[in-house]
């Protein structure tokens, strides 16, 4: 599992060096339909907690599959479950493409 | 047990739970929507009664079921995704957990998301090693093409996992046995603790010895405690004095103060 | 070991870790999380298999219900469905119920009469107490008895949390929680319900804005009132292949005015009172799910109903006790209910309303249901509560008493606006645990009514409208 984990670690840092930080962007910036991985959270208090309990931390894949009737709030496939964030919230979460 | 006085006592008082004599204790916790009220409801029939935690608007709700003669007094805990944040419903469910001693856990999570369900199940396992893990929705999985290895999660969790479908009572009976096992200590644990990083390893190698050396290890598991130290859980310990401070339990009145 | 001992060694525990977790950046917290679904992970890994996966119905669904096209106008013509089956569908069992507890009244009074009892002891327990306890069970029983179930149908489908999902969007702009919509759609039911109900909501600051608002929603026992006022004064008058379409557009027009001063008074609370933390929403859309109706009975019964109806029995009864009393203690020539209604006049006159009408809201405060029959007992000078048999009859005594398009408006916007009934001021306590908030509760509505009566009463009368 530790092993696992510095993979997913070097994997991303890897990622990151290929494309010269080009591919990072937030999670509100996904357009549906497409998938990333949580690189940080910029996230604080109570929120960064609640968003990390529901699995979504630095290595996580996470397809954004619809956005609400408005544009906001926005739903994404994280570990099987289907999830809902604010866009101003989603933005203060880095992801790589 | 020895101290079954005093934990009906701890029940009454903090929890607002009476219990007959011999009545074993058993808290159901679990994620938000993967069917507990439904285990509930199937488990305990029309033997319930619903209300409010003591001091809290959080639902409680309490039912009785009998199984080989033996009463079991079932309390469903607030849906939660885990018991590291500070929400109320959170707060409710650890602190029942860790300071209501329930005689067996029942962790009902869903199977057809399972890599986000566990996640409880783990954090119940650090707490109790009185677990017995109910994966319900066994027919959506089903449904949804999601093969579980049952026999390689109970090796893998080291505690008794049940396959469920609560809605169809699939499963209930065997639920029902291994509580009854886990809680007359009929059935041996020995649930797997998670692994964690260098760093925290470390930290915890460290700070465990030092909890061990204030001598509350009989009530609380003291690497537990360390993980709440570095998680930096004031409210753990603000819990601590508040559960334990019983009279006619001396011992427990030397732990609480430490706290203060 | 002694306590100062263990007290300075967890002290010094303490701050060893302080100063561990400060040089290592503070992240153990997150690294912990992260380690435990590493491990999570690990034992998945192992242990579950998806084979090809197949055709997810739930975002199928999704694609529909949330859709910007087709997501609102689904959601709308469900809760119309909805109110429409509970309004229309509690109109028989309502009649039985009421036939039931008027024979068993006659009952009753033959007993009293058998036994010898005075009359006040008659009036004050059995054309009091009894019957407006009759009145309020009979007329709350059967929509609730329909509503709870239908929206725990909706809770156990899963639809809910969708409803959430679309309407967020507009609760954001008033800095309030997108969940607070479904604690809306329970007041529909009964407000104290919607007000337990705002448990759902995380954050203590967006809980309470929801629970001060809820009252915006008419529930169950203000529709009846609503409905036929409507009828009278607005549908009524149109031909007949109209009338429903008429009555629906007067109900709606009320119902989402109510949520436009929901909106309003959220975003003033927001912004003055309940100032605080940005709001966010994290909110899981879990799989459809085939509904279990037995469970769904059940719990909608158990759960929703009893407790809605223990409530309002315990204050119908008093209260109807106390109201027979009003109407029955006679000074001079007139009735106290009378004297009060005549001193009440002046301000009622200025909002577009009569002194028997706003006493009979006063005196409606234990449950929303009574008002109505208050006011026509008013009318009639009788000296119980009683309903009339049809809307003719009614339009004739409302007519005959003064009542023009005008009363009706204002009676129904103060209807719509006006306080909380008791039973929903008490739950408020109950859920707040704060005595200040409840009377807020009570204080918000009650100036919002007054003003937007007085100021639609008084630009009609300006304009000559009326």
């Amino acid at each position: 599992m530790l092993a696992r984990n510095k993979t997913n670690k070097a994997e991303i840092k890897k990622h990151e060096e290929k494309t010269n930080k080009k591919s990072q962007t937030t999670l509100s910036q996904m357009p549906v339909g497409s998938t990333c991985t949580i690189a940080d959270l910029h996230l604080e208090g109570l929120l960064r907690r609640r968003v990390m309990d529901l699995g979504i931390i630095p290595g996580t894949a996470v397809q954004c599959i619809r956005k609400g009737p408005s544009g906001d709030p926005i739903a994404y496939t994280v570990r099987g479950t289907t999830i809902a964030l604010r866009k101003e919230d989603a933005a203060k979460i880095n992801v790589f493409m | 047990m020895e101290d079954s006085g005093a934990r009906s006592k701890i029940l009454k008082e903090h929890f607002g739970i009476s219990t007959k004599e011999n009545q074993k204790v058993i808290a159901l916790a679990g994620n938000p929507n993967v069917g507990k009220s439904t285990v509930f409801n199937a488990l305990t029939g029309l033997r319930q009664h619903t209300g409010n935690w003591p001091g809290k608007t959080v639902d409680n709700a309490q039912g009785t079921f009998t199984y080989k003669k033996n009463s079991f007094l079932l309390v469903d805990l607030p849906g939660t995704y885990s018991l590291l944040a500070h929400t109320v419903e959170e707060e409710i469910a650890r602190n029942f957990i860790c300071f209501g001693q329930p005689d067996v856990t029942v962790v009902v999570l869903d199977a057809t998301s399972l890599e986000r369900n566990l996640n409880l199940a783990l954090q119940i396992m650090e707490i109790t090693s009185q677990v017995v893990v109910c994966v319900n929705l066994i027919d959506e999985a089903e449904r949804k093409n999601i093969i579980i290895d049952f026999s390689g999660l109970e090796k893998e969790l080291g505690v008794p996992v049940v396959a469920a479908a609560a809605r169809k009572g699939i499963g209930l009976e065997k639920l029902k046995e291994e509580v009854y096992q886990i809680a007359l200590g009929l059935k041996k644990v020995q649930p797997r603790k998670i692994r964690y990083s260098p760093e925290i390893e470390n930290a915890l190698a460290d700070l465990v010895p030092k909890i061990h050396s204030l001598g509350c290890e009989q009530l609380l598991n003291p690497r537990w405690v360390a993980l709440r130290f570095l998680d930096s859980d004031e409210e753990l310990i603000n819990s601590i004095v508040k559960y334990l401070d019983l009279q006619g339990w001396p011992s427990v009145r030397d732990e609480v103060g430490i706290a203060l | 070991m002694n306590n100062t001992i263990r007290n300075t060694a967890l002290l010094d525990l303490k701050r060893e870790v302080q100063k561990k977790r400060l040089a290592e950046g503070n992240n153990y917290a997150d690294q912990i999380v992260a380690d435990i679904f590493a491990n999570v992970e690990n034992i998945v890994k192992k242990n579950v298999f998806q084979k090809e996966n197949q055709t997810n119905w739930s975002q199928i669904a999704d694609n529909i219900l949330t859709s910007r096209v087709t997501g609102y106008p689904i959601m709308l013509l469900t809760l119309a469905c909805i109110l429409w089956l509970t309004i229309s569908g509690a109109n028989v069992p309502s009649a039985v119920l009421s036939d039931i507890f008027f024979r068993f009244q006659d009952i009753l009074t033959g007993i009293f009469i058998h036994l010898g009892a005075p009359d006040w002891l008659h009036g004050v327990l059995i054309l009091g107490a009894y019957r407006s306890l009759a009145w309020v069970v009979s007329v709350m029983l059967p929509p609730m008895a329909i509503f709870f179930p239908l929206f725990t149908l909706l809770e156990d489908l899963g639809y809910l949390p969708r409803v959430s999902f679309n309407l967020d969007s507009l609760f954001k702009k008033a800095k309030a929680c997108g969940k607070q919509s479904l604690t809306m759609c329970m007041g529909f039911g009964c407000n104290a319900a919607g007000v337990t109900s705002c448990r759902i909501i995380d954050s203590p600051r967006e809980r309470l804005i929801a629970i001060l608002t809820n009252n915006f929603v008419p529930c169950n026992g203000r529709f009846p009132a609503l409905i036929a006022i409507g009828m009278i004064f607005g549908a009524g008058t149109l031909p007949l292949h109209l009338q429903s379409a008429a009555i629906a557009g007067i109900i709606t027009g009320m119902i989402l005015l109510g949520i436009a001063v929901t909106f309003v008074v959220s975003w003033v609370l927001s912004h003055t009172l309940l100032k605080g933390e940005a709001s966010s929403l994290v909110l899981e859309l879990p799989p459809y799910r085939k509904p279990k109706i037995g469970s769904i009975l059940y719990r909608s019964f158990i759960d929703r109903t009893v407790f809605v109806l223990r409530r309002a029995v315990v204050v119908a009864a008093p209260a109807g006790a106390i109201i027979w009393l009003v109407g029955n203690v006679y000074v001079g020539e007139m009735s106290l209910l009378a004297h009060i209604a005549n001193f009440l006049d002046p301000l009622a006159f200025v909002i577009g309303l009569d002194g028997f009408i706003l006493l009979a809201f006063i005196l409606g405060l234990p449950a929303n249901e009574i008002v109505f029959p208050i006011l026509i007992m008013g009318y009639l000078s009788s000296s119980y509560m009683i309903e009339l048999e049809n809307l003719a009859d009614l339009q004739t005594l409302l007519v005959s008493n003064g009542w023009t398009w005008l009363t009706a408006l204002c009676t129904m916007l103060f209807s719509l606006l006006h306080w909380p009934c008791a039973t929903t001021l008490l739950t408020t306590l109950k859920e707040t645990g704060s005595k200040k908030w409840s009377l807020f509760a009570f204080l918000i509505p009650t100036v919002i009514a007054f003003l937007i009566c007085f100021a639609v009463a008084q630009s009609a009368r300006l304009l000559g409208l009326a």
